[in-house]
């Protein structure tokens, strides 16, 4: 049977890594090229990378890098921020990567993810959400999860799904940064509604939140999170290994 | 020197690095005779059959890779290349394939359970059926990475490697030196690494 999925997700403005990392054996620590080779050949079942760059120059930077890191990973990368168009789409793919995240992008223009599934496949399209308690409910951010679309995150996930997203990233904007376990309610309120890969993101901060996250929710397919596995506060061929002992499917 | 056949479908980047990350030549190209020149052969593919297999006959390729097969030239087919190995396809239609492998290709929602997700996407363990040179590597239950609505059916004695997913679904086949895999070996870490290895070992 198909493996629960560990991604590390990596930041990235004018080329560099945002958070700082701490590797031994990394000559360069915020190098995303030496970084996500890192990941690729220690244990990481896919990775994100997310450009957080504003300036056109920093743009190119980040094609020049992500063409640099395609080819030192041999597992799937997906590539995310501010993709907006096919343009932005196309560009990513010609530089190496396997799957594209909307997110903002697909707020502003809901065409996008149909458009993008017909031309390159549903399973090259992520749809990425960012998503935070409102008046009981759950609803979707925008902008890095500054502006709230008045979204309903159910009915708005379910909406990429019908426009032919292959996989969900659902982010709660509560627990991120709070390393104290995902935001269970939020995925179980929301992933029960789709029938395609569910990859949960935000508030992950031990071993133990990654276990309890599939535990909980059988129907989530992935955990991301970002700066602590650069940190190394969870090693992910160690965590994959608890994963293991704990009866949860993943490849070591 | 390896060929990877271009003709328009799939991002080929990754499988280009591939080969040089483990120290092999490999050109992307779409023309008959560096395809005639090369020692081996890899056809790539992703999208859908009817779209690629008419894509292939319309650029001549189809019959290029017949007449490189029949000589006995190491043939890989990944994915949806893998696929068009096959007879037919009945992906949106019937659509017919290169008929180098008997079989067909049919949607997995007709042999898995109705609560898994389509596409089978993501990382799972190979069940080896056979011995094959290009598993010379690979052992049981090691782990590569699958992005597929379709899989090959009734392909017999070519089915080398299977996995597991609600049914057990065709993974990699062999026919002579005409090889497939349903996975993405390039995108399979070190296991996949050693796939293509092998397949560049093949003998000519």
């Amino acid at each position: 049977m198909i493996t629960k999925r560990i991604i590390p997700c990596l930041d990235v403005r004018d080329g560099r890594v945002v958070k700082g990392v701490n590797f031994e054996g990394l000559k360069d620590v915020s190098s995303p090229v030496d970084l996500a080779g890192y990941y690729s050949d220690h244990g990481a079942d896919e990775l994100v990378f997310y450009d957080i760059t504003a300036s056109s120059d920093g743009r190119k930077l980040f094609t020049d890098i992500l063409k640099e890191t395609a080819k030192r990973v041999f597992i799937p990368l997906t590539v995310g921020g501010g993709i907006e168009s096919l343009d932005d789409f196309d560009r990513v793919l010609k530089c190496g990567a396997d799957k594209v995240s909307v997110n903002s992008g697909a707020i502003k223009n809901p065409d996008l993810i149909y458009e993008a599934a017909k031309r390159y496949g549903s399973q090259c399209v992520v749809l990425s959400a960012d998503v935070k308690r409102i008046d009981g409910g759950f609803r979707v951010f925008a902008k890095g999860g500054r502006v709230d679309t008045g979204l309903e995150a159910t009915e708005w996930i379910k909406r990429g799904v019908d426009n032919g997203a292959g996989e969900i990233v659902l982010n709660s904007i509560d627990t991120d940064g709070v390393k104290n376990g995902f935001d269970i309610e939020m995925l179980s309120a929301v992933c029960g509604a789709v029938n395609i890969p569910v990859i949960a993101s935000g508030g992950a901060g031990n071993i133990k939140h990654f276990i309890d996250l599939f535990k909980a929710l059988p129907k989530v397919d992935a955990g991301l999170a970002a700066s602590i596995f650069h940190f190394g506060e969870v090693d992910v061929k160690e965590l994959k290994r608890e994963m293991k002992e704990n009866g949860i499917n993943t490849r070591i | 020197m390896v060929v990877i056949i271009d003709y328009g479908v799939g991002n080929l980047f990754s499988l280009q690095s591939s080969f040089a990350a483990i120290g092999e030549d490999a050109v992307v190209t779409g023309d008959e005779k560096a395809i005639a020149a090369a020692d081996r052969i890899i056809l790539p593919g992703v999208g859908a059959f009817g779209d690629a297999a008419a894509k292939l006959r319309a650029t001549g390729l189809d019959k290029v890779i017949k007449e490189q097969a029949a000589n006995g030239k190491p043939l890989l087919g990944i994915c949806l290349g893998m696929q068009l190995l096959f007879e037919k396809s009945y992906e949106f239609g019937e659509h017919e394939g290169l008929g180098l492998i008997e079989g067909s290709v049919r949607p997995i929602a007709d042999v898995i359970g109705k609560d898994l997700k389509i596409p089978h996407i993501g990382w799972n363990a190979l069940i080896i059926k056979r011995k094959d040179p290009i598993l010379k590597y690979t052992k049981d239950s090691d782990h590569v990475y699958f992005v597929h609505s379709y899989h090959a059916a009734d392909c017999g004695q070519s089915v080398t490697a299977t996995t597991e997913y609600g049914a057990e679904l065709t993974a990699a086949v062999s026919n002579g030196s005409v090889f497939g895999t349903q996975f993405h070996p390039e995108k399979s870490g070190g296991t996949g690494l050693k796939i293509l290895k092998a397949f560049c070992e093949v003998r000519v």
